[in-house]
């Protein structure tokens, strides 16, 4: 008999959390790239040093006309951003935050992760190819070929983790973690991030969208609403990534007092993961479409899959 | 082993940054501190000129407006010639022509235009960014006193005739070029 009032109230923190982390990751980035480049950012919107920036922004994209283009296959263009931010909304219902966190004690967790975290990349595809303009056609193939290359290795990587924890289960993985993964699976979480990264169209691995040169990629069509569905999912997606990157790698609720503190330890390791993914955004240039293929094919998967023999000599020799 | 140094320090030039203080100039909360000689608007002291309009003609964008009539005073001394001195009536300048290049500033024989830093005078209305005379003269209130000179620089030419004409001993005069 499942106990329907704790599953609301489980779906319910989800669904919070969803809302409101991507607002923080997004506020952590417009003050920390500001003061990394010797700037304040935002200090106006909400009183105190901009907190409410991104709420004002909201309030503006809602107000804004929604543009529809006349060539543009209307139902697939409509439905490209809610394909690029639901499946995010769906991955967090998965991930544990405390040994008993997660919404969904899914046993195949992972493998339910890493399946939907892929179809968020179909939403810019989808963008792409509905706006009937060559720069978001081109921004959306170089979406499907990023895509190609770099979810071997993120996948590999993961497959890195479940093995050395021996089951499939996110809540198994974190719970079977202990300090010396991080010097036995660190080329895992290595690629993994980096992987992550790519999927995102984060920078450095924004070639996609890159708006020096073709505008916004897939996102050049998109205006108002749907084109902040479009930010919030690139923020979702941080948050995704850092959770499960912290669930795979860092070992999740793991630390002193995890038995009352595991959920702070959780959000604080995604804090940090997501901090980091802030502080390459300044550090790095965009990577040439070349590069970007070529790191992956020549760099990540080699070294992932050097990392799962590690892992399986590991996991037969202990 | 070099590899990866490059982004190593691509990290670290981000992170010193994010522990100092960031360089930004709050401007409408603190107004900023402007050199003299700023190019904010240019003040005008009416006493000073002599309607010769050296910088109206000098104006690359005819800007500057100027209209005067004679005036004749009484001789100084019994029998002598009528003096006659131009009176200054109009002295317009339209900063919605204004390049800000400074001629007028530099040709001025007697000092009658200057440099302000004030810069805060937009307009909703086009016409009113020609000031006129007394808004001009305004301006002049704000006008800084200039920088000092080096503490090697020669004394300007005007101290060092001054001093000639007061028979002290003055520096050995530039040797010109």
């Amino acid at each position: 008999m499942i106990d329907w009032w704790d599953l609301a109230l489980r779906l319910g923190v989800v669904l919070v959390a969803f809302l409101v982390l991507p607002l923080l990751v997004g506020q952590l980035e417009h003050k920390a790239m500001a003061h990394m480049q010797s700037r304040v950012g935002p200090m106006y919107a909400g009183g105190f040093h901009g907190w409410a920036q991104l709420i004002a922004d909201g309030v503006k994209f809602v107000q804004k006309e929604d543009v529809l283009p006349t060539a543009a296959d209307r139902h697939v263009f409509r439905l490209a951003p809610a394909v690029a931010l639901l499946p995010y909304l769906i991955v967090l219902v998965v991930i544990p935050i405390a040994p008993d966190g997660a919404a969904s004690s899914l046993d195949v967790s992972l493998f339910f992760a890493l399946a939907v975290m892929s179809v968020g990349v179909l939403g810019s595809l989808m963008a792409g190819w509905a706006s009937a303009n060559k720069f978001s056609l081109l921004g959306g193939l170089r979406v499907a070929a990023q895509l190609m290359s770099y979810e071997l290795p993120f996948v590999l990587a993961a497959v890195s983790a479940a093995m050395a924890a021996g089951t499939l289960s996110l809540t198994g993985i974190a719970a079977a973690w202990n300090p010396w993964w991080l010097l036995w699976q660190l080329p895992a979480m290595v690629v993994f991030f980096i992987a992550g990264l790519a999927e995102l169209q984060r920078p450095p691995f924004d070639m996609p969208v890159a708006d020096a040169e073709i505008i916004f990629g897939p996102y050049t069509e998109y205006t108002g609403i749907r084109f902040a569905l479009f930010l919030l999912a690139e923020y979702a997606g941080i948050v995704v990534l850092a959770a499960l990157t912290t669930v795979l790698f860092l070992g999740g609720w793991q630390g002193p007092w995890s038995d009352q503190l595991g959920w702070l330890w959780t959000l604080l390791k995604t804090g940090a993961v997501s901090f980091l993914v802030i502080w390459l955004r300044v550090a790095y240039p965009r990577m040439r479409e070349d590069q970007l293929q070529s790191l992956a094919w020549k760099g990540l998967v080699p070294l992932v899959l050097l990392q799962l023999v590690i892992t399986t000599v590991g996991v037969l020799a202990l | 082993m070099s590899f990866g140094r490059g982004l190593l320090t691509g990290l670290k030039v981000t992170l010193t940054n994010l522990t100092r203080r960031s360089v930004t100039a709050h401007y409408p909360d603190a107004l900023p501190e402007l050199p003299p000689r700023s190019r904010g608007v240019i003040a005008l002291m009416e006493e000073n000129c002599t309607v010769c309009m050296l910088c109206a003609r000098e104006c690359p964008a005819w800007c500057i407006y100027i209209d005067s009539h004679k005036e004749t005073a009484p001789p100084a001394a019994p029998g002598g010639r009528e003096r006659s001195r131009n009176m200054l009536d109009q002295f317009d300048i339209d900063f919605s022509l204004c390049m800000y290049c400074g001629i007028c500033i530099e040709v001025c024989p007697f000092d009658a235009l200057h440099w302000s830093p004030e810069f805060e005078y937009a307009e909703t209305d086009i016409h009113d960014l020609t000031h006129d005379k007394s808004r001009l003269q305004e301006w002049m209130w704000t006008v800084p006193p200039p920088p000092a000179l080096d503490a090697s620089a020669p004394p300007p030419k005007e101290i060092a005739n001054a001093e000639k004409a007061a028979g002290r001993q003055t520096p050995p005069p530039e040797r010109e070029q």
